[in-house]
């Protein structure tokens, strides 16, 4: 009488065969998505950092004033006239020498991300290679990278940069590679670590047994497997690398006029606010604090999404 | 216990000595000599000024003088700006500041942090966890060189209650905005660190046997959670008084505290090679100690680490 097929989940007819085949399997990916979509701090800050990055690209359109021009209306009388105006095109009103802030603040804003976000890919590309390099072939050659690595991490890299700061140019590029320079270590260690564990999973071994180069089994087996956690730290070393440079910018040996950054911006706030020009400090300040905050939380989230324990 | 001690100190004296002589040849390679000036000066004075500082010798002989004088009699050579100074004096007078107010930051931070993990892992999720976990989150975005103007604002411009800066000696009023600055982040970071290590080691097992056994909780919580707990706290502390004489560099800045981090952005702007490679290398000494320290300490706590 009723012909259904033996096996209840065999397809009846063709469209239901394409329903089954369209049926799709969630990748590791798509899950992490899901799960980072729904914390909902995590995807406060991501909205966040979209907006301070939309003004710090963009942000130039709005300003009146470019970021060298000198207002001589206010000058003089900056406690009095050069406050938060939208009457004459100050939105964030003006330092001591009568420079519009706002413009000032989407430059610091943009050098301070940029600063952070080569410094962490420097440390990204550099650290995973070596430690997925040191890890996976292990022995001797693992214990001189690695112990290089300790050697480097133990000398202290604030006082070296300004150092090379000073020594060669107090130029930007001089900057991003002092940064890349020590940026690294943390990731080649977190890697190398992760590249020993994934070392004797059985893929591995076959891609071995087949004879996949060295070189081939890192590359397309090892580091594809490293992204997550490469990913949650690259995330989180940003801040830090941005940290880094406006500390080294408040001294003074950073990035030099009329380039600014964050930490300039702090550090020129800290020196006039004696005299009542708050809003020199409270904006770049407020810029600098939701920046290193959305990162720590999209990498806090990107941390809970991708570790697979949590399933 | 005693060959790992050895086994450490073999690698701390050779990344010490490496350290002194990379910066050494650092210093050599950088363009311009420490006597460039904007208005050239006559071929013989700068003759005498190098053979006053040695720098006609040849380069390996230069730098086997300055690694022997390091080495042997604790001598960073004369100063290349201040003619009447040496390293030594200048680094001698900074230095004490700094180690007064970096120790007690350091202890504030590690004592004051713990209690405060501690205390949040223990009364998990209660409002006390949440205040510390809110605290520790905040004080993250504010490294000491934002803290320490806000500190100097509230507390001096607008409370009037603090001196804005100065040592006077390390009279305690003017300890207080520096310690308190240097110490947040730190604060902040031990804090989580003990709380998150602490709840693991509260759901362990032998947690659960000590409390049936019907300890008392202050027991079981002091003695037998804190200590295993402690491990990770303890591997964070040696980079941390690292980084915090490097942040000693902006409260010298801030504060005028007059510390060593005021001498090295003074030779930084002034050029004076001499004290910035001193400091780097006494820096770079603390650092290596330091983390000796903390290796020998983990090693005592955990016999798992000496072998």
């Amino acid at each position: 009488m009723a012909d259904f097929p033996l096996n209840p989940k065999q397809p009846a007819t063709a469209a239901m065969a394409e329903r089954v085949v369209n049926v799709k399997g969630r990748s590791l990916w798509a899950d992490a998505r899901h799960r980072f979509l729904r914390n909902k701090a995590a995807l406060a800050a991501l909205i966040g950092l979209i907006i301070i990055s939309a003004f710090a690209l963009f942000g130039d359109y709005l300003a009146v004033w470019s970021n060298e021009e000198l207002d001589f209306n206010v000058m003089g009388m900056i406690a009095e006239e050069g406050g938060p105006s939208f009457a004459n095109g100050h939105y964030f009103g003006t330092d001591d020498l009568g420079r519009d802030l706002y413009a000032r603040t989407v430059q610091g804003t943009r050098i301070s991300l940029m600063v952070g976000i080569v410094g962490s890919a420097i440390a990204v590309v550099v650290g995973t290679l070596w430690g997925a390099v040191a890890g996976f072939l292990g022995g001797r050659i693992d214990a001189v990278m690695m112990r290089s690595v300790d050697i480097l991490m133990s000398v202290p890299y604030m006082f070296v940069l300004i150092l090379l700061l000073v020594m060669f140019d107090r130029s930007i590029t001089m900057l991003f590679l002092g940064i890349g320079l020590i940026s690294w270590l943390d990731m080649s260690r977190i890697v190398r670590g992760q590249t020993l564990s994934l070392k004797h999973k059985e893929f591995i071994e076959a891609a071995m047994a087949i004879g996949v180069s060295t070189p081939i089994i890192i590359r397309r087996h090892i580091v594809p497997n490293l992204l997550g956690v490469v990913m949650v730290y690259a995330t989180l070393l940003v801040p830090n690398m941005i940290l880094i440079e406006s500390f080294i910018s408040f001294l003074g040996l950073g990035v030099q006029e009329p380039l600014t950054s964050l930490g300039a911006l702090i550090a020129e706030g800290t020196k006039t606010m004696n005299y009542g020009t708050l809003w020199q400090l409270a904006f770049p300040l407020f810029f600098f604090v939701m920046t290193i905050f959305c990162f720590f939380f999209i990498g806090d989230g990107l941390r809970d999404a991708l570790d697979p324990k949590d399933r | 216990m005693l060959s790992y001690v050895l086994r450490r100190l073999a690698i701390a004296v050779p990344t010490l000595l490496l350290l002194i002589i990379l910066s050494f040849l650092l210093m050599h390679a950088a363009p311009g000599g420490p006597f460039t000036q904007e208005h050239e000066l006559p071929p013989a004075v700068l003759d005498n000024l190098n053979a006053k500082y040695g720098l006609d010798q040849p380069l390996w002989q230069q730098m086997a003088s300055y690694v022997w004088g390091i080495v042997a009699h604790f001598d960073f050579g004369p100063s290349f700006v201040y003619k009447d100074r040496t390293v030594n004096e200048i680094i001698a007078q900074g230095f004490p500041v700094t180690l007064t107010y970096g120790l007690l930051a350091f202890m504030v931070a590690a004592l004051a942090g713990i209690a405060l993990g501690v205390i949040a892992a223990v009364k998990h999720n209660s409002w006390l966890d949440y205040l510390a976990v809110g605290i520790s989150i905040g004080a993250q975005v504010l490294p000491n060189f934002v803290m320490a103007p806000i500190l100097i604002l509230v507390f001096t411009l607008w409370l009037g209650w603090l001196p804005g800066g100065g040592w006077e000696g390390g009279q305690w009023q003017y300890l207080i905005m520096p310690v308190i600055a240097l110490s947040t982040s730190f604060l902040a970071s031990i804090a989580r660190i003990t709380r998150s290590s602490m709840l693991e080691v509260l759901n362990a097992n032998h947690i659960r046997t000590a409390r049936a056994k019907g300890l008392p909780e202050r027991q079981v919580i002091l003695r037998h959670a804190l200590k295993p707990a402690l491990l990770p706290v303890i591997s964070y502390l040696g980079p941390t008084f690292v980084v915090m004489i490097t942040g000693s560099v902006v409260v010298d800045v801030i504060f005028s505290t007059g510390g060593i981090g005021k001498a090295f952005v003074d030779s930084a702007l002034n050029r004076d090679y001499a004290v910035m490679l001193g400091v780097t290398i006494l820096v770079g000494a603390l650092t290596i100690l330091f983390n000796l320290i903390v290796d020998i300490l983990y090693a005592w706590i955990d016999p798992k680490i000496r072998l």
